[in-house]
């Protein structure tokens, strides 16, 4: 495998010291804990954005059914927390003490098979990655061994984002029903209600969101990177050269779903509940506008436009309700229709050239030419 | 599950189930007629088609409420004005949204999706800001209203009778439109080969506008007829548009027979299985049974042989 001898090219890098910045020290310096645990909520949703930079933008593969793995994530973690909050002591007035609450009034007396083993973190953290990642690699293999992609596959997972919600709503007694799992308290004894715990949690997903930035980036610049570039420019030349395209589809599919699962999970510690309304179609067509309109080829732009759009959404849903899908829906229409690269391709187009000119006159009035190396070319 | 019902009872329970069925089935094809149109012909997916119909509701809900209150008289035919109202009004805003918006996307059918999503998003807030958030219901006519009693036990609606002919109606004309007129030929040059019916004469690029028109139509008309059996708000296009692509990618996207069988076969399943479990659960069979034949069969029930 090459690795380019950079993690980071110059704007990558510029880009990644910004993002650090801001959500390590600017953000939590400068935000109360209520604004903070806003911005822990917009992050889960940068997890599902950097997934789709992956799967869409670089695999050309449009999932919208991204909710369904964020939904499968938050889910498992809920049903962990949902267990440790209704142990025998906090849940006596129940006729059944001892099993979640939404359980007691569906009339199920003991706890379901499938929610035995969540009584485990260790277990539950593997079914966070493992559920989803199987789940999506059945999906994938179905679908992509078959050569079934493009609009069918977006039509197809839309279809499954569509059956899970009405299955969860459907089922009550087993999954909370339209009310989710609500009134988490504590993870591992640990209570997670209190301001304290919000800011640890909120550091401890940055340092996560880090992590998969890092994965990511690993994934784009080897060879499997390119491979999918090149399979979403010209996927039959790719065939014919002897790779097999559905693999690296599936690959791609499935680490798109366990970052979304990832997001999902810190979705249910970080808000405290988890309900369907995060995993339909609706949700998830919202986490394909943020990718887009962030940029769909730029994972730090895809994360800008996770907090970005979210924030929008919450200031503007607040203070001018009507015009908030008008604004989102135009801005969608935009996006699509003037700057496919999102607001990353218009800093690269716009913003960037004009800095580097700002650097470049500086650096020749200071005799220091020295820019040959700064922007290392891929090296090939 | 059966024994506690008698054969007679059976009997008219699967007849029920059946034409409960039939006005799903009635809904579904005339969702899909306009999809196929728009997706099967041109390739675009319009996620702005539930938004269409709903137009065609609301304009249809107008003319109920201009002809009670000016011309009473004439209240049991506005049906038939409203039908072309609508029919008129989607098809015109669907004609402008091809020129502003589509026009720009052919080459990119995953864009068209994303698109239409927008579009969908700023008519939903456009309905709610006019019409405003509550659901709207039109008031039938008198002739429409009661039942058919075929039997003791068997008893049939005379609205859903209605809007099974006019289902009915609907298909044989498009269908007419698209294989035996003109320019229906014209529609289907452009399908198969762009540039060698823009070579032969055809102005493509009218075509496509028109086409985009009739499908977006087509939702409006459906819309009027749903108000006849349902009442409408602004976000009720929506719950219809998954369902709807279902029937149209299930059917076999380019074929107009395909999209009626798997209309007629999706919901009579769903149907029959309702009466059996919670409505819940067999939309979810349903659903998982189509998605799973798809896999099997990506190319839907009757695909369209065409040299690629």
């Amino acid at each position: 495998m090459i690795i380019n001898s950079r993690f980071f090219n110059r704007s990558e890098l510029m880009g990644f010291i910004v993002l650090a910045a801001m959500l390590f020290v600017i953000l939590p310096l400068s935000l109360d804990v209520f604004r903070l645990n806003l911005v822990a909520k917009y992050l889960t949703y940068a997890f599902v954005a950097l997934g789709l930079v992956l799967c869409w933008g670089y695999g050309g593969i449009l999932s919208l059914g991204q909710g369904v793995f964020f939904g499968l994530g938050g889910y498992c973690m809920a049903m962990f927390l949902k267990l440790e909050a209704s142990s025998v002591e906090n849940t006596k007035i129940q006729s059944t003490p001892g099993i979640p609450d939404f359980m007691d009034w569906n009339q199920i007396t003991s706890l379901p098979l499938f929610w035995q083993p969540f009584h485990s973190l260790t277990f539950t953290i593997l079914a966070i990655i493992l559920v989803p990642g199987l789940f999506a690699l059945i999906i994938g293999t179905a679908m992509f061994k078959r050569r079934v992609g493009g609009t069918y596959f977006a039509i197809i997972t839309q279809a499954v984002a569509a059956i899970l919600t009405i299955l969860i709503v459907g089922q009550q007694g087993y999954t909370g029903g339209i009310n989710g799992m609500t009134d988490l308290r504590t993870l591992k004894g640990w209570d997670i209600r209190p301001d304290h715990a919000k800011i640890i949690l909120y550091f401890v997903e940055v340092v996560l969101l880090f992590a998969c930035i890092g994965i990511a980036q690993f994934i784009r610049l080897t060879k499997l990177g390119r491979i999918l570039v090149a399979m979403r420019e010209q996927e039959d030349r790719v065939r014919f050269s002897g790779y097999s395209v559905a693999n690296f589809k599936i690959f791609a599919f499935c680490m798109a779903a366990v970052f979304a699962a990832i997001g999902g999970a810190m979705f249910a510690l970080n808000v405290g509940f988890m309900s369907p309304s995060f995993v339909g179609i609706v949700p998830s067509i919202e986490m394909v506008i943020y990718t887009a309109v962030g940029g769909r080829m730029s994972i730090f732009g895809a994360i800008w436009g996770a907090i970005l759009v979210n924030f929008a959404k919450t200031s503007l849903s607040e203070s001018f309700p009507q015009l908030w899908l008008f604004g989102l829906g135009a801005l969608f229409i935009a996006v699509v229709l003037g700057f496919p690269n999102g607001l990353s391709g218009l800093w690269a187009d716009y913003v960037q050239p004009r800095i580097d000119r700002l650097f470049a006159s500086r650096k020749s009035k200071s005799g220091w030419n020295d820019n040959s190396v700064a922007d290392g070319a891929p090296a090939e | 599950m059966f024994g506690d019902y008698s054969l007679g009872d059976l009997g008219s329970i699967f007849v029920m189930q059946g034409f409960a069925g039939l006005i799903l089935f009635s809904v579904y094809v005339l969702m899909a007629l306009g999809l196929a149109i728009i997706f099967g012909q041109m390739g675009v997916i319009n996620m702005a088609h539930g938004e269409f119909m709903i137009l065609g509701a609301y304009v249809t809900w107008m003319t109920s409420s201009f002809f009670q209150a000016y011309l009473p008289s004439l209240f049991s035919g506005y049906f038939f004005l409203a039908m072309i109202l609508a029919f008129a009004a989607s098809g015109a805003l669907g004609m402008l949204v091809e020129w502003v918006l589509i026009r720009h996307l052919y080459k990119r059918p995953l864009d068209t999706l994303l698109a239409t999503w927008g579009l969908s998003l700023m008519l939903q807030q456009a309905y709610r800001s006019v019409f405003g958030a509550r659901e709207v219901g039109v008031e039938l006519p008198q002739w429409m209203l009661g039942s058919l009693h075929v039997t003791d036990s068997i008893e049939v609606p005379i609205n859903g009778v209605f809007v099974m002919c006019l289902t009915v109606l609907i298909t044989i004309a498009v269908a007419y439109v698209l294989y035996m007129s003109r320019w229906g030929r014209q529609v289907r040059a452009v399908v198969q080969n762009r540039i060698m019916a823009g070579a032969v004469g055809i102005n493509t690029e009218r075509v496509d506008r028109y086409t985009f028109g009739l499908g977006c139509g087509i939702a409006g008309v459906a819309g009027s007829a749903f108000t006849m059996i349902g009442s409408t708000g602004p976000t009720s296009g929506q719950l219809y548009i998954v369902d709807t692509f279902l029937v149209v990618v299930f059917g076999g996207a380019a074929s107009l027979l395909g999209t009626i069988a798997s209309a007629f076969s999706i919901s009579q399943t769903q149907s029959t299985l309702e009466f059996f479990m919670s409505g819940s659960m067999a939309k979810v069979l349903t659903l998982l049974a189509v998605v799973g034949i798809l896999m099997l069969r990506p190319q839907g029930l009757f695909a369209l042989k065409v040299r690629k």
